[in-house]
């Protein structure tokens, strides 16, 4: 494999043109840019292109084996669906924005080493970024630099880990790091913030909700999912990951049932998701790291659907909170019905892409023995019919009546859905062509009679407990503390008090300093002052008396 | 197919929906009785009814720590961070 293109060149390129564009032309180039790179990552091969020595090191920009190929593949089509969702978007920022971001991450994934695996994860942020920020409003503005922060944050310790790394084993390739290597830990913590891992996770729910209503659909689909595969990559059978992704799925439905914005809760689905991914990962059997890769894949669907539906509504209404909406399946019924693919595939409804993908990382528990894990993450499981199948439609479309009269999403954005939504039945109803590309064979049979009943009970009778419990469950107009309270109110509060301190004590000294200014001028005015000894004036008679004494004694001193 | 029209048709007959659900739930509960257990990793999955007992109980417990924790110690005023 030589004389081949790398995908996020042409992305880039792509991103390069667009602001050359107006109109129908920059129209018809978002949607062409990312059918070539659709094109382009399903005619990759296996191998590695594009080695290079750099100062001593050798770059391997390119590696396309099985497990960067999933990814590969569901970045490229998410690219089409998302730009598809966008396309009436007359925002030239956002649109290279998008572009940018989607080639990095494809980037990340293609990456052979850890050098350009770094390059690429740093665009990604400064990318991404903007998609926040093109909201214009000072919230989005806010979140967007406490987005950064955390990421160049995570980008330094991951940058530390890989020099750690280098210096001890010698090698830059990116492959399974052993725990003995010194970078193992801060790589490991580095992957862990894109991936928003507790306590590391609090950026995402923070800012996903603030970003642009297509942005969004980027932002929901690439930064976890490619960390999700350094995880798959750099750390399978780290079991340190089984107890933090099935806390993190736990965490993620918790405050999913406490969220009031529509997106804020669904951006805690995202954590609850990837918990399973993150699981996997650490359980790391075959069946493991083949279910994190295919939850990964119908997740991104799914996840960009239910984010398309929910943005849908927010941009047919202006208002992203439960407590403002409901009543609206009368005038946006298409957006329900695709957003109600996205919540029961989610929720893994047998036939949806979700139960095809999340039951093959619970049946790795299964194997292996791991009872918590399987009785959590079913727990979860429930949960997240709860609040991403039942709470959030039930309240935005049906329950009361908000008097909201919105028209139905543009066209665009409803064929986007549709897409999405098609993959998500496809899926479902196909899993042998998923489980096909998966980076090794699947000996899995999702839609067993004991897979299909557990799975139908546990969630037909979540949905009865919501139904009894629905008045609990109705939005509250609050906000919950998450760990970026930390830093956006401990932190803060901690400076002031710092600065005060800082004022006291600089004000102490000052006070001091100027005592002692203060004695030496009235020393000095009480000496040289126009009052004082030496400033006097002295008579002329003084004067000629003490000359006449000088010269006598001059004369005597002479005389003897 | 007017999407429209069958949502409108599903929501006034609620009554129709909500038996259809109870009468599905019953199914669910008894074909898992009937139906042996083809898994044995772990001693429930041979239980019948234990996925309705553990999602219906899954559910209420989500529903009453994740706001008893919102209530006692998570929420606070939609202006708490705009000093």
């Amino acid at each position: 494999m030589t004389d081949v293109l790398h995908p996020s060149l042409l992305l880039f390129f792509g991103a390069a043109v667009v602001p050359l564009l107006r109109g129908r032309a920059q129209q018809a180039w978002m949607l062409l840019v990312p059918a070539v790179v659709i094109a382009a990552v399903y005619s990759l091969s296996h191998g590695t292109a594009g080695a290079m020595s750099l100062f001593g090191m050798d770059l391997v920009i390119m590696r396309t084996d099985d497990l960067s190929l999933v990814f590969a593949y569901v970045f490229a089509i998410i690219t089409l669906v998302g730009a598809l969702y966008a396309l009436h978007i007359k925002d030239t920022t956002q649109h290279v924005a998008a572009l940018v971001y989607a080639g990095s991450s494809l980037g990340v994934v293609l990456a052979g080493d850890l050098i350009t695996l770094y390059v690429f994860w740093e665009m990604m942020v400064f990318s991404s970024v903007w998609l926040i920020w093109c909201r214009r409003n000072p919230a989005s503005m806010a979140a967007g630099f406490r987005y950064l922060l955390v990421h160049a944050l995570g980008g330094v310790v991951l940058l530390g880990g890989v020099i750690l790394h280098v210096l001890d084993t010698g090698s830059i390739a990116f492959e399974a790091f052993s725990a003995d290597s010194a970078g193992f830990y801060l790589i490991l913590i580095g992957f862990m913030v894109n991936a928003a891992v507790p306590p590391l996770h609090a950026w995402l729910a923070d800012a996903y909700p603030e970003a642009t209503v297509t942005g969004a659909i980027f932002l929901s689909a690439l930064t976890t999912k490619t960390a999700v595969y350094t995880l798959i990559r750099g750390f399978p059978g780290t079991e340190l990951l089984v107890i933090l992704g099935v806390t993190m799925s736990l965490y993620g439905v918790v405050y999913a049932v406490l969220a009031n914005d529509i997106r804020r809760l669904l951006a805690y689905h995202i954590i609850s998701q990837v918990g399973y991914m993150v699981a996997g990962v650490g359980m790391g059997s075959i069946m493991a790291l083949n279910g994190s890769a295919a939850h990964a894949f119908t997740h991104i669907l799914y996840k960009a659907l239910l984010f398309m539906g929910a943005g849908a509504v927010i941009h047919m209404t202006g208002r992203a909170k439960v407590t403002e909406l409901g009543g609206l399946y009368r005038y946006m019924p298409i957006t329900l019905v695709m957003y109600m693919i996205g919540g029961l595939s989610i929720s893994a409804f047998p036939p949806l892409s979700g139960f095809v993908s999340k039951t093959m990382v619970v049946e790795a528990a299964a194997l292996d023995q791991r009872a918590w894990v399987w009785l959590l993450l079913s727990l979860t499981s429930a949960g997240t019919f709860l609040s991403a199948g039942l709470k959030l439609p039930w309240l935005t479309f049906f329950g009361k009546d908000s008097g909201l009269r919105p028209e139905e999403a543009p066209w665009n954005m409803l064929l986007a859905m549709g897409i999405a939504a098609f993959l998500c039945i496809f899926i479902g109803i196909f899993p042998g062509t998923l489980y096909a590309i998966m980076p090794a064979p699947v000996e899995f049979n999702a839609y067993s009679v004991g897979h299909v009943l557990w799975e139908l009970q546990l969630l037909m009778f979540a949905g009865l407990g919501f139904f009894m419990l629905l008045k609990r469950l109705e939005g509250a107009n609050k906000i919950s503390l998450d760990v970026d309270w930390l830093y956006r109110k401990l932190l803060p509060r901690l400076a002031t008090r710092a600065q005060k301190l800082v004022d006291q004590v600089w004000g102490g000294m000052l006070a001091a300093l100027m005592g002692r200014l203060r004695w030496l001028v009235t020393t000095v005015n009480r000496h040289h002052g126009p009052q004082g000894v030496l400033a006097r004036t002295w008579p002329t008679g003084s004067m000629v008396l003490w000359v006449a004494v000088m010269l006598a004694a001059s004369l005597l001193v002479y005389y003897f | 197919m007017d999407v429209g029209k069958w949502l409108e048709y599903l929501v006034d007959h609620g009554r129709v929906v909500r038996g259809v659900v109870y009468v599905v739930l019953a199914g669910l509960v008894v074909a898992d009785l009937l139906i042996p257990s083809t898994y044995d990793r772990f001693p429930w999955e041979s239980w019948g009814g234990f996925g309705a007992v553990y999602g219906f109980a899954s559910c209420v417990l989500l529903i009453l720590v994740a706001k008893g924790l919102g209530y006692l110690l998570l929420y606070r005023g939609e202006d708490y961070y705009d000093d």
